[in-house]
């Protein structure tokens, strides 16, 4: 899988799974960018067929409804979609 | 760059038209496009790298499938937009808002998924394992109410209903009723029209309803 690298502050491991079309996954990776954040992400609807399929799979176990974006952090815990308190919350 | 597809480029001034074209389609149809003219332009340049994509203009904040007859209740406007609109104050990409979110007196916000789980996992289950219901008789998708039993039945005759009441069933209705599943529009026609002259969702979006 090609996860892209953004440079920042290490909080543990932020991986986020975005779409590239979705205006609610790039408020995600602004406030990340914002908050100098380093993070990991995936752009879902980039890729090729088969992969898309994996990344899907492991998403859902973490949030049912597939949705994104979806952050998890440090193996742990998970936000599903946009919501700025809750991910400066659990990003701390 | 293995592993990914290649992103289209969309001209500034093709995302402004589309805009502007769906701005007054909204406005003159009681909708109304997300106030935050970045975050709507946004979208809409989403929606266009879809039509790219897939020749459709899939929901940008959804993964679709790629296949058109999978991914048809989220082409934009989606099934789910009005129920939404009404009961959030914004669709789930946002691209279309409640009047009080247009005038700032409500924010619109993440919102649950309304699309019901076995379309989200469509593409995770192998089409055949339904096919065994199916029998492989015709398309699955065909308008439901087609072979509605009203229809094959002749109508059983009541002496005593007035001849000017409301008809007792559809097979009496002398023309069929086409439903718009994207925001109810209802109208009595041989066929669905070409768009729906409310919400300009094309044909194949409309479904038998009577």
């Amino acid at each position: 899988m090609t996860f892209q690298h953004v440079e920042g502050t290490d909080k543990g491991r932020i991986v986020l799974y975005s779409l590239s079309t979705c205006m609610w996954c790039r408020m995600a990776k602004n406030l990340l960018h914002d908050l100098g954040i380093g993070y990991e992400y995936i752009d879902v609807d980039s890729l090729q067929a088969e992969e898309k399929d994996a990344i899907k799979k492991e998403i859902k176990k973490w949030n049912p409804d597939g949705s994104y974006p979806t952050i998890i952090i440090n193996d742990k815990e998970c936000v599903s979609g946009f919501d700025e308190a809750e991910i400066r919350e659990k990003i701390k | 760059m293995s592993g990914t597809t290649d992103q289209p480029e969309i001209p500034p001034e093709e995302v402004e038209r589309v805009f502007k074209k769906l701005d007054q389609e909204a406005e003159g149809a009681g909708y109304h496009l997300n106030p935050d003219t970045t975050f709507t332009l946004g979208l809409i340049e989403g929606m266009l790298v879809n039509e790219r994509r897939y020749g459709y203009w899939a929901c940008p904040c959804r993964l679709a499938s790629g296949k058109k007859s999978e991914d048809l209740d989220i082409i934009c406007p989606c099934d789910y937009r009005d129920a939404d609109v009404s009961e959030y104050g914004a669709c789930f990409c946002a691209l279309y808002v409640s009047q009080d979110v247009k005038d700032g007196k409500r924010k619109a916000r993440r919102i649950p998924e309304r699309r019901p789980p076995e379309k989200l996992g469509a593409a995770d289950e192998p089409a055949a394992e339904g096919a065994a219901q199916g029998g492989g008789v015709g398309p699955a998708e065909s308008t439901p109410a087609a072979e509605s039993p009203a229809r094959s039945e002749p109508a059983p005759v009541r002496a005593e209903t007035p001849a000017d009441s409301a008809p007792a069933n559809a097979a009496d209705l002398k023309y069929p009723v086409w439903r718009c599943k994207v925001c109810g529009y209802l109208c009595a026609r041989d066929g669905p029209p070409e768009v729906c002259p409310i919400c300009r969702a094309k044909k194949e979006r409309f479904e038998r309803f009577l």
